[in-house]
């Protein structure tokens, strides 16, 4: 399913700031706890490095960075990706966009 | 260091799948470092598994239902007293709460401490008083309205928006979406809790639980919240994890210090989706989930019991989040001999 956005929505996401829950845990094994729900989730390895980067505080583009010169994958792909998953962070109430 | 020997009577071994308190309150109470306790059951049911489970409950002896006069009762306990010098006793059913609260005294003057709600407390937190209640103590509570009688239940939609939860005065809670479903529930528990039957507004959100302690003056002893994270077919909790939430404790401590609650409690709440807490229900008692408090660095059954005997206690400061428990069914092996001397005797 296609869903059209409008042309400035990407750049404008981009621009947004995160903030991670802080008191989530994030084990290496992909284990993620929300202590304040009981709520416990699972990532994969990359899910855990962004989480953990989100979470340190750097914003998308930094994050974008380090995932591009770190795995093969070109910008458009991780950009979906990237908005996905921060959309499920929301969805489970673990991050909300910075005001 | 000796162990004080002390001898502790206990209520609720009905450990089933849907559990009285009484063996975890047991097994909080054996962990204790400081006593060397000896377990008196009191049973209503010749069937309640704790009464055959032998490493639990020293002894059990059969108790007379509550409803078939506060005297019957009181002289069985003063029977069972004469044998086995009860220190502390802890009931741990909303049912028989107001017989022994009312008997406090008396049991006190026969040697046997108890540390329960007065009255006052356990008359107000009532289910059908939760608005009033949350209004004098500043608790979000949804709107609940007694009902005596099957032709109330055409006035409720007036007063209420569908779904609505029809409760039991002491036990059961289910969801209705009109008023035949509310007709139905209504039969089904005033048949076996009487009336009155309680409609409350239902609010949507996450379930979660604390089980506190409070010292009567004012103080908490202990708290730690909860959330169900496998829930039986009747409501229980069959799993759940230890929280991490100020709010919730910030509610208990507010609660405590307010009504200046004596005796365990346990406060059941609805999170919903904007982060607002509505207390649901008060329970005056020990939960049956409390074990999973001892788990978590808090042993509530220990500290009820020092209170009961006028021990100083210490308010616990933290417990570990991420506690789980689990509970899970196992088939003891009895005797028809047991059952037999249960039966016969009333001792076993």
């Amino acid at each position: 399913m296609l869903i059209l956005l409008p042309s400035n929505f990407r750049n404008k996401f981009n621009m947004q700031k995160m903030n991670i829950k802080k008191d989530i845990a994030i084990s290496e094994s992909g284990f993620v706890f929300d202590p304040t729900t009981g709520e416990s989730y699972s990532l994969n390895a990359i899910g855990v490095e962004i989480l953990t980067l989100l979470k340190e505080g750097n914003d998308q583009q930094e994050i974008t960075d380090f995932v591009l010169q770190k795995y093969e994958v070109d910008a458009d792909t991780f950009d979906n990706n990237y908005y996905d998953f921060i959309n499920m962070l929301k969805q489970f109430n673990l991050a909300k966009t910075e005001a | 260091m000796d162990k004080k020997k002390i001898v502790v009577a206990v209520t609720g071994l009905n450990n089933t799948d849907n559990p009285g308190p009484g063996i975890p309150v047991i097994r909080g109470i054996r962990e204790s470092k400081e006593f060397d306790v000896r377990i008196i059951g009191l049973a209503y049911e010749n069937l309640e598994p704790g009464i055959y489970m032998k490493d639990i409950v020293d002894k059990t002896y059969q108790i007379p239902y509550p409803s078939t006069g506060s005297d019957v009762l009181m002289d069985r306990i003063s029977y069972i007293n004469s044998i086995e010098n009860i220190d502390v006793l802890i009931p741990n059913f909303d049912a028989e709460l107001y017989t022994f609260m009312k008997s406090e005294e008396l049991l006190k003057n026969i040697g046997i401490n108890t540390f329960l709600p007065t009255i006052e407390q356990f008359e107000e937190r009532h289910k059908s008083n939760l608005p009033a209640f949350g209004k004098k103590y500043g608790i979000k509570a949804p709107f609940s309205k007694d009902i005596i009688s099957p032709l109330d239940i055409q006035q409720i939609k007036y007063e209420f928006q569908y779904p609505v939860l029809v409760k039991g005065k002491f036990y059961d809670a289910y969801i209705a979406y009109n008023e035949e479903q509310v007709t139905n529930h209504f039969n089904k528990i005033s048949a076996k809790w009487g009336v009155p039957v309680i409609i409350q507004q239902f609010i949507r959100g996450t379930e979660v639980n604390v089980v506190a302690l409070g010292d009567g003056k004012g103080n908490t002893i202990g708290a730690v919240p909860m959330r169900k994270q496998y829930i039986t077919d009747k409501g229980k909790a069959w799993g759940g994890i230890t929280l991490s939430d100020k709010k919730m404790l910030e509610i208990t401590h507010n609660l405590i210090s307010k009504t200046k609650w004596r005796g365990g409690m346990e406060l059941e709440m609805i999170k919903t989706i904007n982060n607002e807490y509505y207390m649901i229900e008060i329970n005056p008692r020990i939960p049956a989930w409390v074990y999973l408090a001892v788990g978590a660095g808090q042993n509530i059954p220990e500290a009820l019991v020092k209170l009961a005997l006028g021990m100083k206690v210490e308010p616990y400061k933290s417990y570990e989040v991420g506690k789980m428990f689990i509970r899970y069914s196992y088939d003891l092996i009895g005797d028809i001999r047991q059952f037999e001397k249960l039966s016969i005797s009333g001792e076993l």
